[in-house]
C-alpha cells in the first residue's frame, strides 16, 4: 500500500471530533458559564484538586485536550485551504496547524504528568 | 472559421468559470458547511482554556482563584457564550453525520442510521448528566 | 396560472464571443412541462442554434443535467412550475469546461470513472463449467444504492472541492468504486482502496455533503466516501499497530 499519511491525521481528526462532541459542551457550559455566572456553587479547591489528581481523570483530560486540538488542526487546515483558496501555502499551513496541536499536546502531557 | 482566433479546429475554446474566493457565501448549504468547519476553532479554544484551568489548579489555590476570577470577566463570558453555540453546532452536526461513516450490522441487518445517530445522542446525554452529577456532589 | 414564463439561458459560442452571455426566451407555461420541455420548445420554435444534451427524458440516461437557478438538476425531471413566476436561469453544469452553450466537457469524469475499475475484478476467473457467481438478495442490498448512479455528474457540479481541486477523483467515481467493493462477487477491494487513497482521492473530501443532496438517484456519494475513509484509516492503523498482520 502506498504509504500515505492522510489516514493518520484523519483518524485523529475523527477521534477528536467524537470525544469533543460528547464532552466539551457540558464542560464548557459548567466551567465557562454556569459557575462564573453564579448559577452553580463552584466545587471547593481541594475537592476539585483530588478529582483531577485521579489518574483516570488525568488520562481522560489528556485525551480530550490533545485529540480536540488534533481535530482542530486537521479541520482548520482544510477550512483555510478550501475557504481562502490558499493552495500555494498548503504546506506551511499544514505544518503550523499540526505543529501547534502537537506542541500543545506535549505541554498538556507535561502539566498533567506532573500534576 | 479558421480566420477566427477564438476557434481552432481540434481544440475548441472551452470556457472555464473561476470559483470566487467567497464561494461559500453563495449558497446557504455552503455557508453552513464553513460554519461547521469553523466550530473547530471553538473546540480548540476550549481545549486550551481547560488546559489553563488545570495548570492554575496545579499551581495552587491562589492561582486557581485568579483563574476563576478571569472566567468571570465579561470577555470570558462572551467568548464562552459564543464558543458554546459553536460547540453545540459541532456536536449536532457530528452526531447527525456519523451514520454516513459508520455502518454496523446486527446479523444480516444493517443498523438503521437513526439508531446510530440516536446512540450518539444517548451517549452525549449520559456523559453530560454524569458530569453535572459529579460537579454537584463533590 | 401564467401564460408564459421566461428562461434566461447561458449562451456560449466560442466562434463569436469570448465570454458567455445570457439570452432570454419566453416560452408557454404548462403545468406538465419540465425544464427540458421548455428548452426543446426553444430549439424547435424560437432558436435552433441552442446546443444542449438530452436523450431519455425519463431520468435514466443522465445527459440532461444543467444548473437551474444555481442548483444542478436533471432538467427532464424538474418541473417548470417549481420556479414560478420565473425567470428561470439555465446554465451548463458548474465545475466543467463549457464547450458550447449548455454542453460541458466530460472527458475528465470518464477518465476518473475508468480509474476506479468499475467492473467485477476476480483474482482468478472460475471456468464457465462451474457455473455463475451467486448472489442473494441480502448481498445485493449491500451495494444496490450505489449501483443506481446514472453518471449525470450533478454531484461533481455541486462539489466545491472538485471545483477548487479539479484533480479530485470526485463523488460519483468513489460511489461507483464502493458499488463494486461491496459486491460479494468482486475481489478488487484492496486495489480500489489504494487508488482512492492517493493524493487526489478520498482524503481531499471535506464532507460538504452537497453531492448527496443533489443526487437524483439517492446514491449518497458522501456516505460512500466516508465509508472509504473509515476503511482506509482502519487499514492504516492496523498496519501500524500490527505490522505482522500484513500479507
Ligand atoms: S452519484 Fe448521483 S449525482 Fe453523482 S453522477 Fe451518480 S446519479 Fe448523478
Ligand atoms: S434526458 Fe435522460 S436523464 Fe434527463
Amino acid at each position: 500500500m502506498k504509504k500515505n499519511i492522510d489516514p493518520f491525521w484523519w483518524g485523529l481528526f475523527g477521534a477528536g471530533g467524537a470525544i469533543s462532541a460528547i464532552s466539551i459542551p457540558v464542560l464548557l457550559f459548567l466551567n465557562g458559564l454556569a459557575i462564573p455566572l453564579g448559577w452553580l456553587e463552584p466545587p471547593a479547591y481541594e475537592d476539585f484538586f483530588t478529582l483531577v489528581k485521579h489518574p483516570l481523570t488525568r488520562l481522560f483530560l489528556f485525551a480530550l485536550i490533545s485529540l480536540s486540538l488534533l481535530h482542530w488542526a486537521h479541520r482548520f487546515r482544510f477550512t483555510l485551504y478550501d475557504g481562502l483558496q490558499v493552495k500555494h501555502l498548503n504546506e506551511l499551513i499544514a505544518i503550523l496547524c499540526y505543529g501547534t496541536a502537537i506542541a500543545v499536546t506535549f505541554v498538556a502531557g507535561y502539566i498533567l504528568w506532573r500534576f | 472559421m479558421s480566420l477566427n482566433p477564438n476557434y481552432t479546429k481540434y481544440h475548441p475554446k472551452w470556457y472555464r468559470k473561476r470559483i470566487p474566493i467567497f464561494w461559500w457565501m453563495q449558497k446557504w448549504a455552503y455557508t453552513k458547511f464553513i460554519l461547521r468547519e469553523l466550530t473547530s476553532l471553538a473546540v480548540a479554544f476550549y481545549a486550551v482554556v481547560l488546559l489553563l484551568q488545570i495548570r492554575a489548579l496545579a499551581q495552587g489555590p491562589e492561582a486557581y482563584a485568579n483563574f476563576l476570577n478571569w472566567l468571570k470577566t465579561p470577555v470570558s463570558i462572551v467568548l464562552h457564550g459564543v464558543a458554546l453555540l459553536f460547540v453545540l453546532f459541532h456536536s449536532i452536526t457530528w452526531f447527525n453525520l456519523s451514520p454516513k461513516a459508520l455502518v454496523f450490522r446486527l446479523g444480516k441487518k444493517r443498523i438503521p442510521d437513526a439508531l446510530i445517530a440516536g446512540s450518539n445522542y444517548a451517549a452525549w446525554v449520559v456523559f453530560s448528566a454524569a458530569i453535572v452529577w459529579m460537579i454537584l456532589t463533590i | 396560472m401564467p401564460e408564459k414564463i421566461s428562461l434566461e439561458v447561458l449562451r456560449y459560442r466560442p466562434e463569436e464571443e469570448a465570454e458567455p452571455v445570457y439570452q432570454s426566451y419566453e416560452v408557454p407555461f404548462r403545468k406538465d412541462w419540465v425544464i427540458l420541455d421548455a428548452i426543446n420548445y426553444i430549439k424547435d420554435n424560437i432558436d435552433g442554434t441552442l446546443s444542449y444534451r438530452w436523450s431519455c427524458r425519463m431520468g435514466v440516461c443522465g445527459s440532461c443535467g444543467m444548473m437551474v437557478n444555481g442548483t444542478p438538476v436533471l432538467t427532464c425531471a424538474t418541473f417548470l412550475e417549481k420556479y414560478l413566476p420565473g425567470p428561470i436561469r439555465v446554465e451548463p453544469l458548474d465545475n466543467f469546461p463549457v464547450v458550447r452553450d449548455l454542453v460541458i466537457e466530460m472527458t475528465d469524469f470518464m477518465e476518473k470513472l475508468k480509474r476506479v475499475q468499475p467492473w467485477i475484478v476476480r483474482e482468478e476467473e472460475k471456468p464457465l463449467s462451474e457455473g455463475e457467481y451467486l448472489q442473494t438478495p441480502v448481498e445485493l442490498e449491500d451495494y444496490k444504492q450505489f449501483s443506481m448512479c446514472i453518471n449525470c455528474m450533478l454531484c461533481y457540479s455541486a462539489c466545491p472541492v472538485y471545483g477548487l481541486e479539479p484533480t479530485f477523483i470526485g463523488p460519483a467515481a468513489i460511489a461507483i468504486a464502493q458499488r463494486y467493493n461491496l459486491d460479494n462477487r468482486d475481489q478488487g477491494n484492496q486495489q480500489r482502496l489504494e487508488i482512492l487513497s492517493e493524493d487526489d482521492g478520498i482524503f481531499e473530501c471535506t464532507l460538504v455533503g452537497e453531492c448527496s443532496a443533489v443526487c437524483p438517484k439517492d446514491v449518497d456519494p458522501a456516505g460512500a466516501i466516508q465509508r472509504f475513509k473509515v476503511a482506509a484509516t482502519a487499514n492504516w492503523w492496523k498496519s501500524l499497530l500490527m505490522p505482522w498482520g500484513n500479507k
